[in-house]
């Protein structure tokens, strides 16, 4: 079992959302993170997904989801070299010297706090899935009171283009 | 599903003849290529479809379509039939597709109606029958309010379709259209659902119309032609076969592709097996046909496909049934695989050359390639198919012939087959009739033989004979069914008598779900939860009831006397009730969890 990133590029309609998603319940694939939005070109979304899945599995599921009918491509980004990136927000109790700490540990993830209150920072982080676990981690499921993270997204390195 | 939203609009007659000229007024500007001609969303729709050549509509009519059907009453192009279920409008509208090629188009309201196309959109889905559902919609101003017969069609049918669309702006409904029958037929072909609440057919609202002649979808662009590179490759590995096997299914079938499968089976004198739903892609009669292979294949179709060493599948899907257990499934192959669909290749049986395209396009390429001198290795080619030849004597699809218990249901399908001299478009429902079908009856054309193969829909078959018989006037039709897969749509006699479709049901009527009671005996001891058909109807009575004719089968001695008399009876539906052997089983039966060739040939003798 392996974590595979996939890209789509899929008509921005009404209905292909769910349909790409239930694409996935139906057939018994898995989805671990999920983040969707429009491209540059209006009429076209980029969806990124990860989901873990045998090697035998994975070709079968990019063969689906490209025989939906608004799926325009799909690319593996696992397949080759990529960036890939996650940004989370979190609020963390943030009282007496725990301030000053939460804030170093911050400044060392390169995490920027971007909203405080009296007790609590609201700390962005961007990079990729370990790393924002890493941040977790050295603030320490105690300390925090929320957590969002949008998913991750991902584009290949180099020349490599996902276009029309 | 008559209910309407709102009181009936009584409107006077001569509105309506006046209404039905100024229709008639608009088709002829429109022939003439006048333009612009204004339509409502609703006369749009029905334009569209004229223009797509669409000859019959299979429906009921509902609140959501009464405009639809308003326009549909004021012309004369398409035909309107009337079912009696709208699932039977799904089968006919399928079963339409399956016989012409073409694409079949079902009309239903919205709510019930539309749900109730539901198990006939999932039956053309499995198979990959083209088709078009139109399913009315509440006005779009009550979507998401629970409005009365409201349900969300595009969701319930997302899975089980190839594409669905919901009309938004009526102008958009020529495009909607166009798309929906290019969509549906292309490809791997399958049903398409358009949703149109009610107001996008408002009658006074009207568009200028214009059918697109083409149509464009930058996301969706099937492959048609196969790789050269790969088309050689697989030629070269079936010419250095010694053990082959072609392995033929539904696609052949859908690609028209017939002659080529033909064409190449003779050049190389291979021997050839089909598929449940590829049955008359390849002579039955023919030398080289080893008979349908899987759970209930020949033993010479499962045996040869276990030892082959190159497999060429063509057109089929490896389905769970034909293949046994994949992990030991035909352990010395190489396979090729030709299909139009990636998806379907390396799904459950890895594929060593896969071949993406038109089964009728790559064939002809492959024989191309192949010229007239290349052979297989002769020899070993002999050895092969006198090894077949030895298997074939093994079974061959023998049966228990004493008529103690009453009249075997396999000798009432090859009487059939003796009687029509092989001619017949059959039809069945789903279970041993179904099985003793498909191998006693004798399909020597593509198709032939409709059924529900994917999916195996009790209650296809007599929806499915009316729209061959309609498609075909001129052939006999039969429909191969039971007591218990008859009566799931059996509502349909009337409708038969409606339009005044002759076919004849064939019903092979032993009281039992035979196909579950069957496997109760072999792998529940015997225990028959709930398959025995307790009160079942006077079937002649009943078929008598509709204006139809019914005769009961009992005697052995007579059967094929009363069943020729049956068939001589051309302008009538004969209901033939054949009362058959309760305790008959489907043989050969493969063993669950095991090979291809591991089955049962009859009671107590496995392979």
């Amino acid at each position: 079992m392996q974590r595979h990133l996939i890209s789509v590029l899929i008509e921005n309609e009404a209905g292909s959302l769910s349909r790409l998603v239930g694409l996935f319940s139906q057939r018994g694939y898995n989805i671990e993170t999920l983040n969707v939005a429009p491209t540059e070109d209006a009429t076209m979304s980029r969806l990124t997904l990860t989901t873990i899945t045998s090697p035998e599995k994975i070709e079968q599921v990019t063969k689906q989801l490209h025989k939906l009918i608004e799926v325009v491509k799909v690319i593996n980004l696992t397949d080759n070299v990529h960036v890939e990136r996650e940004l989370m927000l979190l609020k963390v109790r943030a009282t007496g010297n725990v301030r000053e700490e939460v804030k170093r540990s911050a400044d060392i993830f390169r995490a920027q706090i971007v909203d405080v209150t009296a007790n609590l920072y609201t700390i962005q982080i961007v990079g990729d899935t370990e790393k924002l676990d890493g941040f977790i981690d050295v603030i320490g499921q105690e300390r925090i009171l929320e957590v969002v993270r949008s998913g991750v997204i991902g584009i290949a390195r180099g020349e490599k283009t996902l276009s029309v | 599903m008559t209910q309407t939203t709102q009181a009936p609009n009584m409107t006077g007659h001569t509105q309506t003849a006046n209404a039905a000229k100024n229709f008639d007024k608009k088709q002829q500007q429109i022939a003439e290529g006048k333009e612009p001609v204004m339509l409502s969303g609703a006369e749009m729709l029905v334009q569209s479809l004229t223009d797509e050549g669409v000859e019959y509509i299979f429906g009921y009519p509902g609140g959501a379509v009464l405009h639809i059907y308003d326009a549909l009453f004021q012309q004369e192009a398409i035909e309107h039939i009337l079912v009696r279920h709208e699932q039977a409008a799904g089968h006919m509208a399928d079963a339409y597709s399956r016989v012409t090629g073409k694409t079949g188009v079902v009309l239903a309201t919205s709510g019930p109606g539309a749900t109730n196309t539901v198990t006939a959109i999932a039956t053309a889905f499995m198979d990959s029958v083209p088709m078009v559902v139109i399913a009315g919609q509440v006005p779009s101003s009550l979507i998401g309010e629970d409005a009365f017969q409201e349900t969300d069609m595009v969701g319930v049918s997302r899975p089980i379709v190839k594409h669905s669309f919901q009309v938004r702006h009526a102008s958009e409904i020529p495009m909607i259209v166009k798309k929906a029958f290019f969509i549906a037929q292309s490809g791997r072909p399958g049903p398409v659902v358009i949703d149109v609440p009610k107001d996008m057919t408002a009658p006074n609202e009207k568009f200028a119309y214009e059918y697109p002649e083409e149509v464009f979808v930058r996301s969706y662009q099937p492959s048609v032609k196969g790789h050269g590179g790969q088309i050689k490759k697989a030629l070269e590995t079936l010419l250095a076969a010694k053990r082959p096997v072609i392995y033929s299914g539904g696609g052949v079938i859908w690609s028209n592709a017939s002659p080529e499968l033909i064409k190449l089976a003779h050049r190389l004198n291979l021997p050839v097996t089909n598929t449940l739903m590829g049955l008359g892609a390849f002579p039955g009669s023919d030398r080289q046909f080893l008979g349908m292979l899987g759970m209930h294949g020949t033993y010479e179709a499962n045996t040869s496909m276990h030892h082959a060493d190159v497999i060429l599948a063509i057109g089929a899907r490896f389905d769970d049934r034909v293949t046994n257990n994949v992990k030991k499934f035909c352990p010395d192959a190489t396979i090729i695989h030709i299909d139009i669909d990636p998806t379907s290749i390396s799904k459950t049986v890895f594929s060593h050359i896969p071949i993406v395209g038109d089964v009728k396009s790559v064939l002809t390429d492959m024989l191309e390639m192949l010229g007239d001198d290349k052979e297989l290795d002769q020899h070993a080619l002999l050895d092969w198919w006198a090894q077949i030849n030895e298997w074939r004597k093994r079974h061959g699809l023998r049966y228990d012939t004493s008529t103690e218990n009453g009249i075997k249901p396999q000798n009432v399908v090859q009487t059939l087959c003796k009687i029509t001299d092989g001619k017949a478009i059959i039809t069945s429902d789903v279970g041993q009739h179904q099985m003793f079908a498909a191998l006693y009856y004798t399909y020597d054309e593509p198709r032939q033989w409709l059924n529900s193969g994917g999916l195996g829909t009790m209650g296809v078959g007599l929806p499915y004979a009316m729209a061959a018989k309609l498609a075909c006037p001129e052939r006999d039709v039969v429909c191969i069914t039971g007591e218990g897969s008859i009566q799931m749509n059996i509502q349909e006699l009337s409708t038969c008598l409606q339009y005044n479709l002759p076919v004849k049901i064939l019903n092979l009527n032993n009281a039992q779900l035979g196909m579950v009671k069957q496997w109760q005996d072999m792998l529940y001891e015997g225990r028959h939860a709930q398959s025995y058909m307790e009160s079942l109807p006077d079937f002649v009575k009943l078929a008598e009831s509709y204006g139809h004719v019914g005769i009961q089968i009992t005697d052995p001695a007579k059967m094929e006397e009363q069943l020729a008399a049956a068939m001589a009876i051309k302008d009538k539906l004969v209901f033939i009730d054949v009362l058959i052997d309760r305790d008959e089983h489907v043989y050969p039966m493969q063993i669950a969890g095991q090979t291809m060739r591991d089955m049962w040939l009859s009671k107590g003798d496995r392979t």
